[in-house]
């Protein structure tokens, strides 16, 4: 029970009043910093569209994709973008079912960078394509002709597992807002008010209401949780499914599911800091949750390290000719030093995470995650480029690093996520007041709990000297306790 | 397909692509083409570019590796001669193209289908269909499928060129992939033919643009169905069969110098290489 004061992850003294107005008050106003942000976000994003409309134009060959190279950056950035959205679900469905309280200050923004990675993540598919206007030919819909598409095709799993996580995860992140949008439709006036007014569903607040919220959120987090899974394992057999070597490996699945919750932990420290230093949010992203979020990281960065491993091992004993050969290639060829950067980056580094002035300083856990989701990029582009490099046939056996247009789409991928992170963390509360309440309410009586304990043990203490030592053994037991 | 028929006939779907799979076959077309005779003169991948009228791109994009061969000759040195003077011994050639895959990686990757397989045995690729995935092309071993990077057609017949295009196929825009189709629009001439004239196909009758164009018949063509046709004649004269990779061949016998590329990958290719005979130990 003590442990409870000494790693304390909010303080419980935090008035309801005092929560309101911290969380509208970093809604209200946006400071200059926003402002050049959104700016520089906007002009990358203006960076890829103009390079995709001059690629939807000219065609593919201007990102300088080529015979051995038919995916390359795209679907690298595709993945990475998918893999992100894996940590706004974890810690929103599966840290709610097993209780973790420490997720509730910061599980809202980390749900909406699910939706919004998810949004981004959805592009790169569609830009990818040779001819971007027929892609709804991916969809089964009712066609006179009586076509329909492959089911036995990777991709078509992706397009149906894909808008299910959107749609599943948008809802999910809808639900939970409905009590705080009621809030703010309490304390805010103008437009807002409106938007907040219908966006709460007629929220009033009394048991009924409040007893099904609690089911449908529920409800929802154990829906989402294995379609989290299901999703990245879908995305994993893009690759697995094939014959490629490098690509079909049985480890795929968890491998990816584990790289997805470890870059999405990543992105959610980074952006933790972020949120804590522009919206001094220092109350609520308090420095004891920053170190729960680190050891979660830790943990999975081991998982992820444990699964390359296997990876290595299954490759290295199977003797097949073409994946070991692959294998040797990565680790001594050209994608040498993006290979054993990666291993540097997603296996090395995160062990900075073991010591507590590191996870608590604020400015080490940003480059740190930076670091952790550089490594993360560099494993998907290690995952997509060098098996169409130095796949089955010699003589196509060919070297790409990337191209400008490339670049250009990826980088503006960022800046279309800038924009609409920017936009929610004005327009919807970043940290959820309701449950950050809850929180308060229940340590508040967590503490008082531990203090009525006390006092009663040291009162059965003073019964005991004064009875001379003999104590019935059944508050002998209480006493240990 | 409705799901009583699916039902009814469980087994018969479920019958695995390698050991032939659930096709019916009218013919399957194939190839033996012998290393030994090969010379690498190119004249099989000239007739493809004039037969499917592939576009010629040009050096640059040649180079960035978005030509369009669907017949490409492959140049391959012996690792010891790579290093000193390979220009004595001279490469080895491979004329590389779409090995019309009995048990086809490609096909079941294509989310819409637009690949698929033929009762001729072929890897069919319709154009109209494809949205460019090309998850079938990294799906190939053999890498001898196709992507129109660029919308080529725009400047590789410049005026008087285009006059040479062949009628009987298109030609496509960017966005599409596209692959040796063992010419099918000359398969579709010779079985209107014969369906017109009432009889069978017989051997010889057509040949793909490649083996009519090469001067050494390395290249033959026809249909390995056919038992008395020459490739069949040939297959069975290196031991080289149809279906999943064995090692029933006796080994020892230098005659029988055939093989089936990517063989133990179990994709059940239709043409059968046969090796070069060299002059030197290796």
């Amino acid at each position: 029970m003590s442990q409870v004061i000494q790693d304390k992850i909010i303080d419980e003294k935090l008035e309801w009043s005092r929560i309101n107005s911290d969380v509208i008050a970093s809604m209200q106003a946006p400071r200059k910093a926003y402002w050049i942000t959104f700016a520089v976000c906007v002009s990358m994003l203006a960076c890829a569209i103009a390079a995709e409309m001059y690629q939807y134009k000219m065609g593919l060959g201007a990102a300088a994709l080529n015979n051995p190279h038919m995916w390359d950056m795209y679907i690298a950035t595709f993945v990475f973008w998918i893999g992100m959205s894996h940590a706004g679900t974890l810690l929103s469905a599966i840290l709610h079912i097993i209780h973790a309280q420490w997720r509730k200050p910061i599980y809202r923004f980390a749900e909406a960078m699910t939706t919004f990675s998810l949004m981004t993540a959805g592009f790169f598919p569609m830009i990818h394509l040779g001819r971007v206007w027929n892609l709804y030919w991916v969809l089964p819909y009712v066609s006179d002709r009586g076509i329909w598409p492959n089911f036995r095709s990777p991709l078509v799993w992706d397009a149906f597992a894909i808008s299910t996580y959107l749609s599943a995860s948008a809802l999910f992140l809808f639900i939970g807002l409905i009590p705080d949008m009621a809030i703010l439709r309490d304390h805010t006036t103008g437009w807002r008010k409106k938007l907040y007014g219908i966006l709460c569903l007629g929220w009033r607040g009394d048991d009924r209401q409040w007893r099904n919220f609690r089911r449908t959120y529920m409800l929802m987090a154990c829906f989402l949780i294995p379609l989290a899974i299901s999703v990245h394992s879908i995305v994993s057999s893009d690759f697995a499914m094939s014959i490629m070597p490098g690509w079909h490996i049985t480890t795929f699945p968890p491998y990816f599911v584990a790289g997805a919750l470890y870059s999405g932990c990543a992105a959610i420290m980074t952006l933790f800091v972020c949120l804590r230093y522009f919206f001094r949010m220092e109350a609520y992203m308090t420095t004891n949750i920053m170190e729960k979020t680190c050891k979660l990281t830790f943990a999975i960065a081991m998982v992820w390290s444990y699964l390359n491993l296997v990876e290595f091992a299954a490759t290295w004993y199977g003797h097949n000719l073409y994946d070991k050969e692959l294998l040797l290639q990565k680790a001594y060829g050209p994608y040498a030093p993006i290979f054993w950067a990666m291993l540097f980056c997603g296996s090395v580094v995160p062990f900075a995470l073991c010591f507590q002035k590191l996870r608590r300083h604020m400015p080490s856990v940003f480059v740190l995650s930076i670091v952790l989701q550089l490594g993360m990029y560099l494993e998907r582009w290690m995952i997509v480029a060098p098996t169409l490099s130095l796949a089955h046939q010699p003589h196509q056996w060919d070297i790409l690093w990337g191209s400008v247009i490339q670049w250009a789409i990826v980088f503006g991928s960022f800046g279309w996520f800038g924009i609409l992170f920017l936009i929610f963390v004005k327009v919807f509360p970043c940290v959820s007041m309701y449950e950050v309440k809850e929180l308060c309410f229940h340590l508040k009586h967590e503490i008082e709990e531990e203090e009525l304990e006390k006092k009663h043990a040291q009162q059965k203490a003073g019964v005991r000297q004064q009875s001379g030592g003999t104590v019935p053994s059944g508050s002998a037991g209480l006493e240990g306790a | 397909m409705s799901l009583k028929n699916v039902l009814e006939n469980f087994s018969y779907f479920r019958q695995d692509a390698e050991s032939g799979g659930t096709h019916k076959y009218e013919h399957r077309f194939g190839m033996a083409i012998d290393l030994d005779i090969c010379t690498g003169c190119n004249s099989c991948s000239t007739a493809c570019y004039a037969e499917n009228n592939l576009p010629v791109v040009g050096k640059e994009r040649f180079e960035k590796g978005q030509a369009m061969h669907w017949m490409r000759i492959e140049r391959y040195w012996d690792e010891q001669e790579f290093e000193g003077d390979f220009a004595e011994q001279g490469a080895k050639f491979m004329p590389m193209l779409c090995q019309q895959c009995g048990a086809a990686t490609c096909e079941p990757v294509c989310p819409v289908a637009a690949t698929y397989h033929t009762p001729d045995g072929l890897n069919a690729q319709v154009y109209n269909r494809c949205i460019g995935s090309r998850f079938c092309s990294n799906n190939c071993p053999f890498r001898v499928r196709y992507f129109n990077f660029w919308s080529y057609y725009e400047d590789s017949w410049p005026e008087p060129l285009n006059m040479q295009l062949n009628p009987d196929l298109s030609v496509r825009d960017k966005g599409v992939m596209e692959k040796c189709t063992f010419c099918i629009q000359r398969i579709r001439v010779a079985k209107d033919t014969t369906q017109r004239e009432e009889r069978p196909l017989k051997d010889g009758e057509f040949l793909t643009a490649c083996a009519q164009a090469c001067p050494t018949n390395a290249i033959v063509f026809g249909d390995t169905m056919d038992p008395d046709s020459n490739v069949s004649k040939l297959w069975m004269k290196h031991q080289v069969q149809r279906g999943p990779f064995t090692h029933k061949k006796e080994k020892a016998n230098e005659e029988l110098r055939g093989y089936r590329v990517f063989e133990e990958l179990n994709v059940d290719p239709s043409i059968m290489y046969l090796e070069r005979v060299r002059d030197t130990e290796v």
